[in-house]
Formats: structure tokens, C-alpha cells, sequence
């Protein structure tokens, strides 16, 4: 006790023991969150922290765009207003047409006894910006729990699928979008009902359909479709086009690349679709296994317990 | 020479100016950048010119907390910014009394080293939990943020700085 130094020559700990201990609590963190997902409710508290300064650090931006659109001119805001007006009336056309088609298929649906496809709800959200994360294609939109978007929602626009959304917040939440390496969607090339699943591929913006025979029945062009096996999106939404098919002698595998149809990397506004899902339990799944796609398993069953 | 160069003493720092300045940083990255590998980062920044000038009151643990924020703000792992961080900060102080020595040129060789490698560690740990190595360019936004360190040591030097005219009107 006595040899301690006097108080205005403590120092703490040593440099090199506070890098161990603060570098240990990291790696301990990063390991939560990336291989179990435990970090979840530090996070949600964080994400609150951090969300008034991100709303603060929005307003610059926002007031730009409020001064652009101010002096925007009055006659482009009239040509777009009539050519809204005429699409207007042919998607409504269309949507009659649709409302038809509709109650015939669901009539014919209830006659062979299929399930009916489930009305999904959607929610229109704004893309905010995109992530600050050079490795992951990810867009933050302006949607959160709070508003009823829900983790593993399918996200699409006018054109197509964009992405899924893959961590939802109070206010906010993450979109990783179709080009993104770690996501995949179920896809069914149009013209011949061949089911894949395409990749991201990363910067290039493009999808990849792996896993194909070199031999495979696809062409340039063709348009791949969502085909709904994974229950998370709806059947028959347009994911991408083929751009180009690259058979080798030397690989067992064809490669094939697509386009997304939709603004993946551009769009300004987009659907969050509701992840509803009507898929039947696997033959050997567990009972608590609910069908739909989640990642973490361990999350449902810890709140059950 | 460096001596000869800095001509009056500062005043001491106010603990306000540097939360002030953090919460300036942290404002900074969240803006909406449209090429995020190319966007530098004032909190890394910020960091580093607090560690190097003020080693006891800004360190490892600030370090940490802010990279966590940053990591939930970003929406990327957990304790991916929080561990680059701690270790900026460790290099910073080890080197905090070496670097006041230099005139801006060198002091900038310095802090581009220190913010690649702390963009280093980040890509360590994404690239071991799976992600793709996203480009080159990855290592141009520490190089940018780099050529902001003058403007950011002026600017945030400037409340420590007592008015010269105070001096020649002092009588002692």
C-alpha cells in the first residue's frame, strides 16, 4: 500500500495492456455478432444513439435538394405531370385487367385446391443513402419497426426485385441489395421454366447464376423471374436479364451472368414488401421450424423458451 | 528548428471542445457520401489529432466507443471500426511525442500510416469473416482524409490559440 506513487503520477494501465483488453473486447464482439448474431440488442441501442446525429448529418442534403427542387422549372413539372397522368391511365387499364385475371385464377386456384396466393402487404420507403460500407452493397431506406417493416422482407420497385431487407431498425432500416455477394434469390429463367439460384458478383453490379451445367438451356436475353421455392419472395417478379453465357470445355459449370431489371443501384424509392409466407414445415424439420427463410435460427427458439 | 517555429505556448484544451469536435466528425461520415471508399473518415482523423495532442485525455477507451457508434451507424459488424480504432489510438500515443516534433509534411507521413494501417486492421477482419476484397481504392480515402490533417490542426488548434496582441500589451 505504502509504495504505491502518489496520485498525480498514476497513470492507469499500461498502453500496451489497454490495447490487449480493448482489442479482446472487440474481437470478443465481432464474434458475437458475426458468427452467433447475439449483438443484436447492443446494437439496437447504439443504432438509437447514433440516429439523431445521422438525421442531423442528412439535413445539408435535404435542404440542397429542397433549394434545387424549388427553382425547378415549372414547365418540366407540367410534362411530367401529363405523362404521370397518361401512364396513369393505362396501368389502371392494366390494373382492371389484372383484377380480372386475379379473381379468375383464384376461383381456378380454389377448384384444384391450391393455396391461395397470399395479397402481400406493402410499404413504399425512400432510399436514404447508401451504406457507408465498401465491402457489402447495402442501401439504408426510411422505414423501420416502428412503421410494421419486418426482417427478411423482400424489397422490389416498378422494374423488379432489389434486394431483401436484412436488418431492420427502429426508424430506419439496411436493404442489401441483389448485387450484394452474400445474397441470393431463387430465379426461374422465363422461357423455359428452368429454376437457379443467382448470386450477387459483387462490384460489377451484375448477378451470377451458379451452379449451371455447361450444357444448360440458357441464353443472352433471356429473363430470369423470381420462382417463390424460398417462400421469402412473392413467385414471378423480374430479377434480371442474361447478358452473357460463357461455356468453357474445361469447367464442369457454365457462367452466366445477368443484369438486375431493376434500379438496384439507382432507384429512389421502393417497396417493402411483407415477408408472408404460406410454405409447409420440411418432411424432416424440427416443429418449431416455421418455413420461413430465417437465418437465425437460434433467435425464435431462445424467445420461446 | 520545430522549436523556432512555434512561437507561442497554447492554452489548455477545454474537454468541450473535444466532444465537439468528435460529434463534428461523426456528423462528417454519416453524411451521405456517393463513394464510400473514397469518403475519408474524421472520426479516424479526429482521433489520431486528439491522441497525438492530448494522450492522457483522449485515448484507447474514446477510441472504442466511437468506433462502436460508428460500426451501428454504419450498420456493419460489431467492433470492426471499435478494434481499428483502439489500435489507431495505441499507435497515435506511442507516437504522440515524435510527431509534434515535425513540421505538416512529415507529420502527414505519419498519420497516413497510421490511418492505413488502422483501414488495415478493418479490412483484416472483413476480410476474415468472409467478405470480398473490395478494390485498391479501399486505401485512398485514409490518403485523403491524410491531406485534410493541416486544415484540421489549424482548425482545431484554433480555441488554444491566445491572441497574439494580448502579448505585446502585457507589461510583466
Amino acid at each position: 500500500m505504502e509504495h504505491t506513487p502518489p496520485p498525480f503520477f498514476v497513470r492507469g494501465p499500461a498502453p500496451l495492456v489497454r490495447l490487449a483488453f480493448f482489442a479482446s473486447l472487440s474481437l470478443t464482439l465481432l464474434v458475437l455478432d458475426a458468427r452467433f448474431g447475439y449483438a443484436e440488442s447492443i446494437r439496437t441501442v447504439l443504432a438509437l444513439v447514433a440516429y439523431p446525429i445521422q438525421q442531423a448529418a442528412r439535413l445539408p442534403v435535404l435542404l440542397a435538394e429542397g433549394v434545387a427542387g424549388y427553382f425547378g422549372a415549372q414547365s418540366r413539372l407540367r410534362e411530367e405531370n401529363e405523362a404521370l397522368r397518361a401512364r396513369l391511365l393505362e396501368a389502371s387499364l392494366d390494373a382492371q385487367r389484372y383484377e380480372s385475371a386475379a379473381a379468375e385464377v383464384a376461383s381456378l386456384r380454389r377448384l384444384i385446391g391450391a393455396a391461395e396466393l397470399l395479397d402481400r402487404k406493402s410499404i413504399p420507403a425512400e432510399i436514404l443513402y447508401a451504406g457507408r460500407d465498401p465491402y457489402a452493397r447495402k442501401v439504408v431506406v426510411d422505414r423501420g419497426t416502428q412503421h410494421g417493416v419486418r426482417q427478411g422482407s423482400p424489397v422490389v420497385d416498378q422494374s423488379g426485385i432489389v434486394g431483401q431487407l436484412t436488418r431492420a431498425h427502429a426508424f430506419v432500416s439496411e436493404v442489401t441489395l441483389l448485387t450484394d455477394k452474400g445474397q441470393a434469390v431463387p430465379v426461374q429463367v422465363l422461357r423455359n421454366g428452368l429454376r437457379a439460384i443467382a448470386f450477387g458478383d459483387g462490384a460489377s453490379g451484375l448477378l451470377e447464376l451458379r451452379y449451371m451445367a455447361a450444357n444448360v438451356d440458357v441464353e443472352s436475353g433471356d429473363l430470369l423471374v423470381t420462382s417463390g421455392l424460398d417462400g421469402t419472395y412473392p413467385p414471378g417478379l423480374p430479377v434480371a436479364s442474361v447478358v452473357r453465357v460463357e461455356r468453357d470445355a474445361s469447367s464442369t459449370f457454365a457462367r452466366v451472368l445477368a443484369q438486375p431489371t431493376a434500379g438496384v443501384e439507382r432507384g429512389r424509392y421502393a417497396l417493402v414488401l411483407s415477408p408472408g409466407t404460406r410454405l409447409p414445415d420440411y418432411p424432416d424439420a424440427a416443429a418449431d421450424k416455421k418455413g420461413a427463410k430465417s437465418r437465425r435460427p437460434r433467435k425464435p427458439a431462445a424467445d420461446g423458451s | 528548428m520545430a522549436l523556432e517555429r512555434r512561437q507561442h505556448l497554447l492554452l489548455p484544451v477545454r474537454g468541450g471542445i473535444i466532444v465537439a469536435s468528435f460529434a463534428c466528425a461523426l456528423l462528417l461520415n454519416f453524411l451521405p457520401w456517393a463513394n464510400a471508399t473514397l469518403a475519408p473518415d474524421f472520426v479516424a482523423l479526429t482521433l489520431a489529432f486528439w491522441c497525438v495532442r492530448q494522450p492522457r485525455r483522449v485515448g484507447l477507451a474514446t477510441g472504442w466507443a466511437l468506433g462502436l457508434l460508428v460500426d451501428a451507424g454504419d450498420g456493419v459488424l460489431l467492433g470492426q471500426h471499435a478494434l481499428a480504432y483502439s489500435a489507431l489510438a495505441f499507435a497515435a500515443i506511442a507516437l504522440s511525442r515524435r510527431i509534434q516534433w515535425f513540421d505538416l509534411p512529415a507529420q502527414m507521413l505519419h498519420v497516413l500510416l497510421l490511418l492505413e494501417g488502422a483501414q488495415a486492421v478493418a479490412l483484416c477482419v472483413r476480410l476474415a469473416t468472409g467478405a470480398e476484397f473490395p478494390g485498391w481504392s479501399l486505401f485512398a480515402g485514409p490518403a485523403i482524409a491524410t491531406l485534410l490533417w493541416p486544415l484540421l490542426s489549424w482548425l482545431l488548434l484554433l480555441p488554444q490559440r491566445r491572441p497574439a496582441a494580448l502579448d505585446e500589451r502585457r507589461t510583466l
